[in-house]
């Protein structure tokens, strides 16, 4: 899928040959560029850079220099595209199946904040990795795989990671009605499952790890051989490692398989044996489930925050106003979980 | 003024049908983006059809067990609002059956007309 824009893509071959060859020592000729689907303000690209005949698949993140961005990413606390960059580059050398990050552009490079990584192989589309025949030897390894790939990322060594945010249940608490309240919509279901979270709440975590904050489906790539990596860290921050074992669990990350809570491959228990056996910390079931409820209210609750980018007229979308009625699911999903006990 | 045939909803559904069977396969071999982007505005558009038929008494439903439950009367609008509120104090939580029960309707009433193949 690709979206076609003449002179955005000339003014992003020319600060993209700068910068690569800068990187490479060597003029670096950018050939196949084309860009992903994505937002408007948040955008990917794939490129190849040819470095004396060596061919390089390479993948551009970049936040054009665009008024109103970083308004929208203070609100939502995503990273800024520089902490990302070394918060991959510190996940990629603890082995934790991130991207290989090569290099950032510069302001003089005239694209906004940007860096560059390394294309890898794979698909992120959950419909075809749960339903497609070239993915049936990855969907029995997946769930245990994803177990893995957390421990290791919950084990990056704190000193190797940027400057990022602490954010323990109560915050996480704290943002969610502070949304509700920002959107001024009246939520019950939302408000009964944030009050039953904060009576439940786990205490602060006693040893903060890095926190992926979007580790799910929908958000690696896979091919036949099962997770080839994990993308997404702009919600990285410090915290409860359990919050990303409950988050991958959460019902609508399991695009219809939902007998299958980890990821829509397989159960809870292969997830957490498989994150035990790799290093994680032994699993509270009922500190996952914690997190699972509040994953859930969490995405409902994001499902009004994207309709309202659209309602506010700050990113007129049909398809950002149609997730507004997607709340609901989650409503559905909370209403059993709070009362299956 | 009555309106003749189609109603809203025989309109909303020809709608939907043309849209799925004809120009969707066209738009997927043109740009599968605005392909996939059709099938989530036909999505809507089987929502709409939904609501108008099922919004009105759901909604009249929901006013009436939210008056009850509360003691008092008002907007839906603004009962939710009461509700919300004493959610979020406390006044109010899960082991309140008549809440429960309350909650439960609303939302399968919300479901059916949001997405009635979600379980």
């Amino acid at each position: 899928m690709t979206v076609q824009m003449g002179d955005e893509s000339d003014l992003v071959a020319t600060g993209l040959a700068a910068a690569a060859s800068r990187h490479f020592g060597a003029a670096a000729a950018i050939e196949g560029l084309r860009r992903e689907s994505g937002g408007a303000s948040r955008q990917t690209w794939s490129f190849d850079a040819v470095v004396a005949g060596d061919r390089h698949g390479l993948i551009l993140r970049r936040d054009p220099p665009i008024s109103g961005t970083k308004g929208e990413r203070e609100r939502s606390a995503a990273l800024d595209r520089s902490t990302e960059f070394a918060v991959l580059r510190a996940a990629f050398r603890a082995g934790a199946r991130a991207p290989e990050v090569l290099f950032e552009l510069t302001p003089a490079d005239g694209l906004g904040e940007a860096f560059v990584m390394r294309r890898v192989g794979g698909t992120a589309i959950a419909r075809k990795l749960l339903r497609d025949p070239p993915y049936a030897e990855a969907r029995r390894r997946i769930a245990s795989q994803l177990g893995a790939i957390l421990a290791r990322i919950h084990a990056v060594d704190r000193a190797t990671l940027p400057r990022l945010d602490r954010r323990e249940a109560a915050d996480h608490i704290a943002s969610l009605r502070a949304l509700l309240d920002t959107l001024g919509y009246a939520a019950p279901v939302f408000e009964l499952a944030l009050s039953w979270l904060d009576r439940r709440k786990p205490p602060p975590s006693a040893q903060p790890t890095l926190v992926h904050g979007d580790y799910r489906t929908g958000n690696y790539l896979a091919d036949e051989t099962g997770v080839t990596a994990i993308l997404d860290w702009e919600g990285a921050h410090l915290g409860d490692p359990v919050e990303d074992l409950g988050w991958v669990c959460v019902k609508s990350w399991r695009f219809g398989s939902i007998d299958k809570p980890a990821g829509g491959f397989g159960s809870r228990e292969e997830l957490w044996t498989a994150y035990e056996q790799a290093g994680g910390a032994k699993v509270d079931p009922a500190r996952a489930h914690w997190w699972e409820v509040f994953g859930t209210v969490r995405w409902g609750i994001i499902c009004h925050s994207q309709a309202w980018k659209h309602l506010s007229g700050s990113q007129k979308s049909m398809e950002m106003a149609s997730i507004g009625r997607r709340a609901v699911e989650t409503e559905v999903d909370l209403l059993q979980l709070l009362q299956e006990v | 003024m009555a309106q003749d045939r189609p109603t809203a909803a025989e309109l909303l559904s020809a709608i939907a049908d043309f849209l799925r069977e004809e120009a969707t396969p066209a738009l997927d071999r043109a740009d599968p983006r605005l392909g996939f982007q059709m099938r989530v505005a036909v999505n809507s558009l089987a929502i709409l059809e939904r609501e108008g038929r099922l919004g009105p008494a759901a909604d009249t439903r929901e006013q009436a067990r939210l008056a009850k439950l509360l003691g008092r009367d008002g907007t839906l609008e603004a009962l939710n609002r009461e509700l919300a509120r004493q959610l979020r104090t406390g006044e109010r939580d899960e082991r309140d059956p008549e809440l429960m029960a309350h909650l439960d309707a609303t939302t399968a009433d919300k479901i059916a007309i949001a997405n009635p193949k979600w379980r």
